[in-house]
């Protein structure tokens, strides 16, 4: 995977729980260019092992001068956005990957509906500046509790197309009437909690919405779990998973080549063959198809755990 | 400019030829003294210098000439180029790719001057100069993917990524082996994929697809595709198989030597920035067994290859007809002895 080593050239407080930070090359060049509803994937020194972190680019895709992202800091996750904010300053040199996309929007689409919750507004913020810059008619709708946690506020432009639904202020967001009465050939994009996803396409689904006109950002952080334990097969070296770590990330810190992109379950990248199977794989990609998941035969190092006695991978 | 262009045809009288460097760069496809289908992906650009490997979008020789054919094939057929209106921003992805990379790998040939959206192009060989706003196409006298493509030697594909798949969604084809742009316009990986015989039940198929959608920005890949084909034809599309067709029939033991050519396909593969598309290059080259069989290597391997191929792949590579004129042909050049690995020739 392509890296670029980047300068943290500005961090700021949006809220008391999200921060924005902006990377820069070191020498002004122009970083590459990138698609709407792309991210990069940051890397973060914890102790003797590195964490990475998959984060939308909140920036302009077609502004080679800087890459920016939002970082909400969730205090029981797995330590990387709490690094994030307690430990990168203005000046600290960061490393990330060039930017991939899993959420792009369909240039077919006669209109776009982006809807999306809580710090579940950034792959948003680069896609409005296409589809602005494409004058492809959108609008976006963004749901927070309060106005307090809405720190994708201060991160949107005000114009018509765009409607925020703060809860706390009673103005809950109405699904039915935002999905209700578009013209042939819109698509709807959903991005925050499972339940906003869910919701939104169980309503496109009853006003009779084309799934392929349907869309959610599919990655998500890798869930804590139970310890366990896998087997390299060609080495027989046992790797032990901690509760609050991923198997990618053990499988990296005990110095197993992987190859990965999206850390999230959804580019495949990390596909691994199992061996040896006793127990139960708690698949939590969305990568693999249920015939695959149910086979036990592969699993996504990058999401998914292990319960049972033995896991044994073709590494 | 250094590099000489051939004043050449690939039609009618078939003027078409290879220097003795364009022999030894041929991008010969076989590692080995057997074929089978497989996937056989590599990272490119990266290959020995003067290799066809070595830089993003090769030039060569016959640069200047394969353009004059296309423009031939685009004035009777302008169906061979085509972009659904959704593709435009990869037309701009793809001009930027090719103008940057040509213009770094071969200064001497091509220039790109860049003021923000302001451009200036400079393409010697074909002497074009010209200055235009980037992402504005009122500024180019034909869309940004048929503007760089009529300057660039290959087929070009660009494929729409939705639902897990591959759409071909737009298209310069006018040097391709037996497949039609027109025809497979708008249809996903698997059903332009499907004449291809056997690769599809062994599952080769969906784990290139696989492939693809995981090609990230700044990777870029090649494999090697080959076929067969009688005259230097660039154009060996379905539309105009009435006039390449019957000249199948025309291999005699006599002219078979120089009739017959090796066509194989570089095919390449990148991500595209803004759009999200795949950019699918198709570079065809072509040897005369005449050609081929200047490098000793070569001459024992194609032999070999073509003597021991699976029929239904003889067939659809197209030279079924011709095979056994084909291999007596090559096996008086086959002394028995063994051929070291890779593809490239011996010294
Ligand atoms: S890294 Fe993308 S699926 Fe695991």
């Amino acid at each position: 995977m392509s890296k670029l080593a980047l300068k943290v050239t500005a961090v700021e407080e949006l809220t008391p729980l999200v921060k924005r930070f902006r990377f820069e090359d070191p020498t002004g060049a122009p970083l590459p260019v990138f698609s709407g509803g792309a991210h990069i994937t940051v890397e973060m020194p914890d102790g003797d092992t590195i964490r990475r972190n998959s984060y939308s680019l909140i920036s302009d895709p077609y502004d080679p001068s800087g890459y920016e992202i939002a970082v909400r800091r969730e205090d029981t996750g797995r330590g990387g956005s709490r690094h994030m904010h307690t430990a990168v300053a203005e000046g600290d040199t960061i490393t990330v990957s060039v930017p991939a996309n899993l959420f792009q929007l369909d240039l077919r689409a006669r209109k776009h509906v982006l809807i999306g919750g809580g710090i579940g507004i950034t792959p948003f913020l680069s896609q409005l500046r296409q589809l602005d810059r494409a004058q492809q008619p959108y609008e976006l709708h963004y749901a927070a509790r309060s106005r307090a946690e809405a720190a994708g506020i201060a991160l949107l432009p005000q114009a018509a197309h765009i409607h925020v639904h703060i809860s706390e202020e009673g103005n809950r967001m109405d699904l039915g009437a935002i999905l209700d009465g578009h013209p042939l050939g819109t698509h709807v994009y959903t991005c925050g909690p499972e339940g906003l996803i869910a919701a939104v396409a169980d309503q496109a689904a009853r006003l009779g919405w084309p799934t392929s006109a349907v869309h959610s950002e599919a990655f998500t952080a890798p869930p804590p779990g139970e310890p366990f334990e896998v087997t390299i097969a060609s080495t027989g070296q046992t790797v032990a998973v901690k509760a609050d770590q991923s198997l990618l990330e053990a499988l990296e810190q005990a110095g197993v080549e992987i190859d990965y992109s999206c850390r999230g379950g959804a580019c495949g990248r990390c596909e691994t063959a199992v061996t040896a199977c006793d127990g139960q794989i708690e698949h939590n990609d969305h990568w693999l198809s249920a015939d695959e998941r149910a086979a036990q035969t592969k699993i996504m190092p990058c999401m998914s755990r292990f319960t049972g006695t033995r896991l044994e991978l073709d590494l | 400019m250094t590099m000489q262009f051939n004043d050449e045809t690939f039609r009618g009288d078939y003027t078409y030829r290879n220097s003795p460097e364009a022999i030894r760069r041929f991008p010969f496809p076989f590692d080995r003294d057997s074929y089978a289908y497989s996937v056989n992906i590599e990272q490119h650009p990266g290959g020995p210098k003067g290799s066809p490997f070595e830089h993003m979008f090769d030039v060569d020789e016959h640069y200047v000439a394969e353009m004059r054919d296309r423009e031939i094939t685009l004035a009777e057929d302008p169906l061979r180029c085509q972009s659904l209106p959704h593709m435009e921003l990869a037309g701009w992805d793809l001009l930027e790719l090719i103008m940057v990379s040509k213009a770094r790998d071969y200064p001497d040939l091509f220039s790109l001057t860049r003021a923000g959206n302001d451009w200036h192009w400079i393409n010697r060989p074909m002497g074009i100069d010209k200055r235009f706003i980037f992402l504005d196409a009122a500024t180019l006298p034909y869309g940004p993917m048929e503007y760089i493509t009529r300057q660039t030697q290959g087929d070009f594909a660009l494929l729409h990524e939705r639902d897990g798949n591959l759409w071909m969604d737009a298209g310069m084809v006018t040097s391709q082996a037996d497949w039609s742009l027109d025809f497979d316009v708008g249809m996903n990986f698997f059903e332009w994929h499907a004449p291809v015989p056997k690769a599809r039940q062994m599952g080769v198929f969906d784990k290139a697809l696989k492939f693809l959608l995981a090609v990230g920005q700044g990777q870029h890949y090649r494999r090697l595709n080959w076929t067969m084909t009688v005259n230097p034809r660039l154009d060996t599309s379905p539309e105009n198989y009435h006039k390449w067709g019957p000249e199948k029939r025309t291999i005699t033991p006599e002219n078979v030597g120089h009739k017959q050519f090796l066509r194989v396909e570089l095919q390449t593969f990148f991500r595209l920035p803004r759009s999200h598309a795949l950019a699918f290059p198709i570079r065809c080259y072509l040897a005369s067994l005449d050609d081929l069989v200047t490098q000793p290597k070569w001459a024992r391997r194609l032999h070999r290859v073509l003597r021991d191929i699976d029929p239904d792949l003889a067939d659809y590579k197209g030279f079924a007809v011709n095979r056994d004129v084909i291999v007596n042909h090559l096996s008086q050049f086959d002394d028995g002895a063994p051929t070291s690995p890779g593809i490239f020739p011996e010294d």
